[in-house]
């Protein structure tokens, strides 16, 4: 079945300049397999088009069932030259919650529907 | 040797919390707070504070928490270390013996690390041959020159622990790392050599998870976000530190907020790069091998850090002018609100073009619909309201100035349904830009000194 990230994962961003950072982290340490296979940096690049400019780095963080991306040219500038109302990236970890991906009904089975 | 501390995070920024450092020094046993309140830009603002009066140019907010809770500290001998000072710790040491003396407290011995302000230097130290190059972009630094704000190198726990070593009950600094002011009491208590960069990346570590105050006890916390207690009282998260480098990170008992593995898991990924090259001046800290284990209600301890060898060089922060920026806003209500706020643009964009008004950057975003989530946003009908957010980006002054004109007119003279604008014309702003830099260790020299009450 195709779920959002939203639903087995939390989420926190940040700026350092005009990139961003996305700290993705699987609510279970079994989800964390499924995250690394298919959460990729070219599909987060993907993800976001007309958002994110420049290339998109990944880095795998098990000991914290967590994946860390680097988006580069992602804040209009950065700082105080950003015309964008989330100039420092706050709201780009709950956009990548947004992606769908497809995920073994058993694997969730024993999950409330509270996060849909 | 005590067989462990805590060190509790009193301010995550200048303009955090304003009840938490008294909360933290009052609401159960602690040994050290830290307040930290120097974000990338916020040295050139104290920097022009001080060009205008050479008595300002640091937190004036610290000031109020010392008064609030200096007679606590003294009483329970909690130690006080802040880089509040920011452009001119002797101003704020000098403001803190004032307010210690009026308050009759005697006794004390006030820290001061500067050293860190290279402004004066500059000239000097590119005559030397330190090029001052921009380390992400690799450009040459002679172009903005001229229009330098400020430059501070990074100075990391060692200063402070010197100073704490001096006796030093309250501790100032100017450009500190957030995280050595974390880690210079672990050193200074356990006696942590130079070389034990793992302790040191532990202390680092813990040090991180402090810098951002209640973010790491569950504020912003975007797991289960309905399940954190009491918002409104939020206990700030408290570093528990032991000889052997482990950390326990906790918050006072009777708070609200939540300590948990997974609030500490997303402190731990907050604005950082490649995680096993976390470089600060005191050692290189490897988040891949940070262990993290329930320790009961709200305690998370942390283990296992590994640590590498210091860099050679320093960071250098440094701010200059780079133009203008003006943004601003009006609303529009329901029928139709998004698609009158898009018409209201367009209007907007062809009366300057006909003036013949061009920017760097022009940017629409529609708040209400897209200005978090871009394309990523879905639309579900007919939104209730809308708020227009057009912005400008230009060195010119002039042209920035024109556009904070343009909005107004809209309100009789573009889609009905506009409101909001009772504050007045948006103003031109000055873009502060930010150049990273290093140099090699040794070049700048901290200065650290005691002064007493």
């Amino acid at each position: 079945m195709r779920v959002q990230l939203l639903k087995i994962c939390h989420a926190r961003s940040g700026d350092k300049g005009d990139s961003a950072n996305i700290g993705l982290i699987a609510r279970k340490e079994k989800y964390y397999p499924l995250i690394e296979k298919v959460v990729t940096s070219e599909r987060v690049k993907a993800h976001f088009e007309g958002i994110a400019f420049g290339k998109v780095e990944r880095y795998e963080m098990p000991n914290l069932w967590a994946l860390n991306f680097v988006l580069h040219q992602a804040l209009g500038g950065g700082g105080t030259r950003s015309l964008k109302n989330d100039a420092q990236g706050k709201t780009l970890g709950a956009a990548l919650l947004r992606m769908e991906i497809e995920i073994d009904e058993a694997m969730l089975e024993e999950e409330g529907t509270h996060h849909v | 040797m005590k067989s462990s501390i805590r060190i509790a995070s009193g301010q995550g920024f200048w303009g955090d919390l304003q009840t938490a450092p008294l909360d933290q020094v009052s609401k159960g046993p602690l040994d050290y707070i830290m307040m930290d309140f120097l974000a990338e830009v916020t040295m050139s603002i104290m920097q022009k504070q001080k060009r205008r009066n050479p008595e300002a140019g640091y937190a004036k907010d610290l000031i109020g928490y010392i008064d609030q809770i200096l007679p606590l500290c003294v009483e329970r001998k909690i130690k006080i270390i802040t880089n509040g000072g920011g452009a001119n710790p002797e101003a704020c040491a000098e403001a803190i013996v004032h307010l210690a003396e009026k308050k009759g407290i005697t006794g004390l011995t006030i820290g001061i690390v500067s050293g860190d302000d290279i402004l004066p230097r500059l000239d000097a130290l590119r005559e030397e041959g330190h090029a001052l190059a921009n380390m992400e972009s690799g450009e040459e630094l002679e172009p903005v020159k001229q229009r330098i704000l400020s430059a501070n190198v990074y100075f990391g726990a060692w200063p402070i622990v010197e100073a704490l070593g001096l006796g030093a009950d309250i501790v100032v600094t100017g450009r500190t790392t957030d995280t050595g002011l974390t880690l210079a009491p672990m050193i200074h208590e356990f006696g942590w050599k130079a070389d034990d960069w793992d302790k040191l990346a532990s202390g680092t570590v813990a040090g991180h998870i402090l810098e951002c105050g209640g973010q790491a006890s569950g504020g912003n916390f975007s797991g289960d976000w309905r399940s954190v207690p009491n918002l409104a009282h939020l206990g700030f998260p408290i570093a528990e530190a032991y000889p052997n480098g482990d950390v326990v990170i906790t918050k006072h008992e009777k708070t609200g907020g939540l300590v948990s593995l997974q609030t500490v898991k997303e402190q731990l990924l907050y604005e950082i790069g490649d995680p096993r090259t976390y470089i600060t001046p005191d050692c290189i800290a490897d988040f891949t091998t940070i262990q993290l284990a329930d320790d009961g209600p709200h305690r998370v301890r942390m283990s296992s850090v590994k640590g590498k060898p210091a860099t050679e060089f320093l960071k250098v922060s440094m701010a200059y002018l780079d133009g203008y920026t003006a943004i601003g806003t009006v609303t529009y209500c329901w029928p139709d609100a998004l698609e009158k706020a898009k018409a209201a643009d367009q209007i907007v964009r062809t009366r300057l073009a006909e003036q013949g008004l061009t920017f760097e950057e022009i940017r629409t975003e529609f708040v209400g619909f897209n200005s978090s989530h871009g394309p990523l946003a879905v639309t579900h009908g007919d939104c209730n309201e809308v708020v227009l957010r057009i912005g400008v980006r230009d060195h010119n002054h002039k042209a920035v100035e024109s556009f904070t004109k343009e909005l107004a007119p809209l309100i009789l003279t573009g889609p009905p349904g506009a409101t909001g604008f009772a504050g007045g014309r948006p103003k031109a702003k000055e873009v502060v830009a930010y150049w990273p830099a290093l140099i090699a260790k040794g070049v700048v020299r901290p200065s650290v000194t005691v002064r007493k009450v």
